[in-house]
């Protein structure tokens, strides 16, 4: 050991106060951990209460019931088949549009003014508050290209505001893809095209669909930009078509629990439910086709 | 403690004996194509990075079937050169250069000159092995099917892979993932790649310096028997290879300003023997560099 040999004064010089460092150490770990604890203690007390109050009323009627006066007869059908159409609206938009953005952000865009001013567009974009965009969908979509306050013009709005989350992990995604493939694929004599598609993409879309899965939580969990394009009212039928009125989930949980009697608080508890496992249906297919999407690059 | 454990550099390669190649009047001039006798002319070439500038007024005719080397210390712009030859530098937004550089006579940076078709005769092999995270067959099935090859496709992944001297290596496992061979594996996967589009020269940007020296000693090899088909232009740091695998090297150098010059350009026997430059005399004899 080099300490054996070391001198008296040479020890001496150096004071390595061990213990105290190691205590705070393990001080810093506890706070970590106590950080932790906050968020999923209190995501587990709001799971439980939620539980605790929906699950008894959840039924095979409760899903396939339309909303009505009486709270025992009432059912999320409506709303959890506006939520799986919305969603299927803002993925058929929000996920090719924000792929082929940030492919010509990473891919084609010379770095430059007019780059650094989108970038910055699309950071801010992100952050403007759900309800703007609301205003958004309901000035352009519901009244402009007058799509009435219809299943479309709500898919839209949401897509609109899920982009910029879309188009930002995919920018991740596309930068950690190492530039030595880029290079080895040009120098094949492939385009630019060419070396996106069958190298770039590939690897690149894993982390693509995280963003994806990130995005289509936000699509589905937003109530305030629907409450301003649907009309808040009983829906009492499926929508037939793009352009039928819908509500979605969070409308209806909205609706229930705004209304004084318990009996409704209780079913807006049994929708939250039904939120819950719809969203994790939907993320189970996206990270399903992402560890496919893995298995299938070779790395 | 010192000395127990013996840490492999280039200096430890195998006996190989540092030899310089005889391929001159004699050798086989056969298959050489009648026509130009350089494959690039390089006239007057400067290259900057957007305002450091990375070659200065570099002129030297690189002959056609012969390997050339360009050897030099590092940062004095081999790099730079070799890629100006495919025009990888144009991903690099910032890079522009001037002077000229012809292959077969055409200017290869004129208005109107397209870099993809140029790239298609002009293989790249790069410094450290990079094979698609795809099949060993598809490593080498990607380009002639991006280039429209029309041909059997097997048959020229095969042909590919066995003049890269990897067929027999692989030729069981062609279904498996490219990057799941060996180092040495890889860089010579990486030579079938870019042999299976039949170009016409081959670039090597150092293409063993990520290579123990057994795998370097194959793809020096594979280089001697390459240059009786392919122009090979190779960049290295490493003289002996240089001398072991070249016909002609360039010599590079760059002074106080960080700017790469050619000092010297010949026949690499020449070059190694009697050099003109002391520069050149200094490098090759270790003084520096």
């Amino acid at each position: 050991m080099a300490t054996s040999t070391g001198t008296l004064a040479a020890v001496a010089r150096w004071r390595p106060r061990l213990a105290t460092r190691r205590r705070n150490g393990r001080a810093f770990l506890v706070l970590c951990l106590a950080a932790t604890a906050i968020g999923i203690l209190s995501l587990l007390v709001l799971l439980g209460d939620t539980a605790m109050k929906g699950v008894p009323q959840l039924s095979w009627d409760f899903l396939t019931s339309y909303p009505s006066r009486s709270a025992s007869r009432s059912g999320v059908l409506s709303a959890a088949v506006g939520t799986l159409y919305l969603a299927l609206i803002v993925m058929a938009v929000a996920f090719p549009v924000g792929i082929a953005t940030a492919v010509y952000l990473e891919e084609y865009a010379r770095p430059g003014l007019l780059n650094r001013v989108v970038q910055t567009n699309i950071g801010n974009l992100a952050g403007v508050p759900s309800i703007i965009y609301g205003m958004l969908g309901l000035a352009v979509f519901v009244r402009a290209m007058s799509l009435q306050r219809s299943l479309l013009a709500g898919g839209l709005t949401i897509a609109l505001l899920v982009l910029p989350i879309v188009i930002i992990n995919a920018q991740e995604a596309l930068r950690a893809v190492p530039s030595s493939l880029r290079h080895a694929s040009l120098a094949l004599g492939a385009t630019r095209w060419e070396t996106t598609w069958h190298h770039v993409l590939p690897a690149a879309l894993p982390g693509i669909l995280t963003g994806t899965i990130l995005a289509l939580s936000r699509a589905i969990g937003e109530a305030a930009p629907i409450i301003l394009i649907s009309s808040i009212a009983f829906i009492a039928f499926l929508p037939d078509g793009l352009l039928d009125s819908f509500t979605v989930l969070p409308i209806q949980i909205f609706i229930w629990v705004s209304k004084p009697q318990e009996e409704f608080h209780a079913i807006a508890a049994s929708a939250i439910l039904v939120l819950l496992a719809l969203l994790l249906t939907l993320n189970a297919v996206a990270i399903f086709v992402r560890d496919r999407s893995r298995r299938s690059t070779q790395w | 403690m010192s000395g127990l454990i013996a840490i492999p550099t280039e200096a430890d390669a195998p006996p190989v004996s540092i030899r310089v190649r005889e391929r001159g009047a004699e050798g086989p001039s056969v298959e050489r194509p009648a026509g130009r006798e350089h494959v690039f002319e390089i006239e007057r070439l400067s290259a900057w990075y957007g305002g450091a500038q990375a070659l200065r007024d570099i002129t030297l005719q690189i002959p056609r079937n012969r390997v050339t080397a360009i050897i030099g210390p590092s940062g004095c712009g081999k790099s730079t050169l070799i890629r100006c030859l495919d025009r990888m530098n144009d991903l690099i937004p910032t890079f522009r250069l001037s002077g000229r550089i012809l292959y077969h006579g055409d200017d290869i940076y004129a208005p109107g000159s397209d870099a993809v078709a140029l790239r298609r005769h002009i293989g790249m092999v790069f410094q450290k092995p990079n094979p698609f995270p795809k099949s060993i067959f598809d490593n080498v099935a990607f380009g002639p099917r991006v280039n429209g090859y029309t041909g059997d496709l097997r048959t020229l992944v095969e042909g590919a892979l066995q003049r890269a001297a990897l067929w027999d290596e692989v030729k069981d496992k062609l279904g498996t993932s490219g990057l799941a061979l060996s180092g040495g594996q890889q860089q010579r996967l990486c030579i079938a790649r870019a042999l299976a589009v039949e170009p016409d020269v081959l670039l090597m940007d150092e293409p063993c310096s990520a290579l123990d020296p057994i795998a370097t000693y194959r793809i020096e090899e594979l280089i001697s028997d390459l240059a009786r088909e392919y122009s090979i232009v190779i960049v290295t740091h490493n003289m002996q290879q240089a001398s072991r695998v070249s016909d002609h090297t360039a010599f590079l150098l760059s002074g106080e300003e960080r700017i790469g010059e050619l000092v010297e350009f010949g026949a690499t026997r020449d070059l190694f023997t009697t050099p003109r430059d002391e520069r050149t005399e200094a490098y090759i004899t270790g003084r520096f560099g």
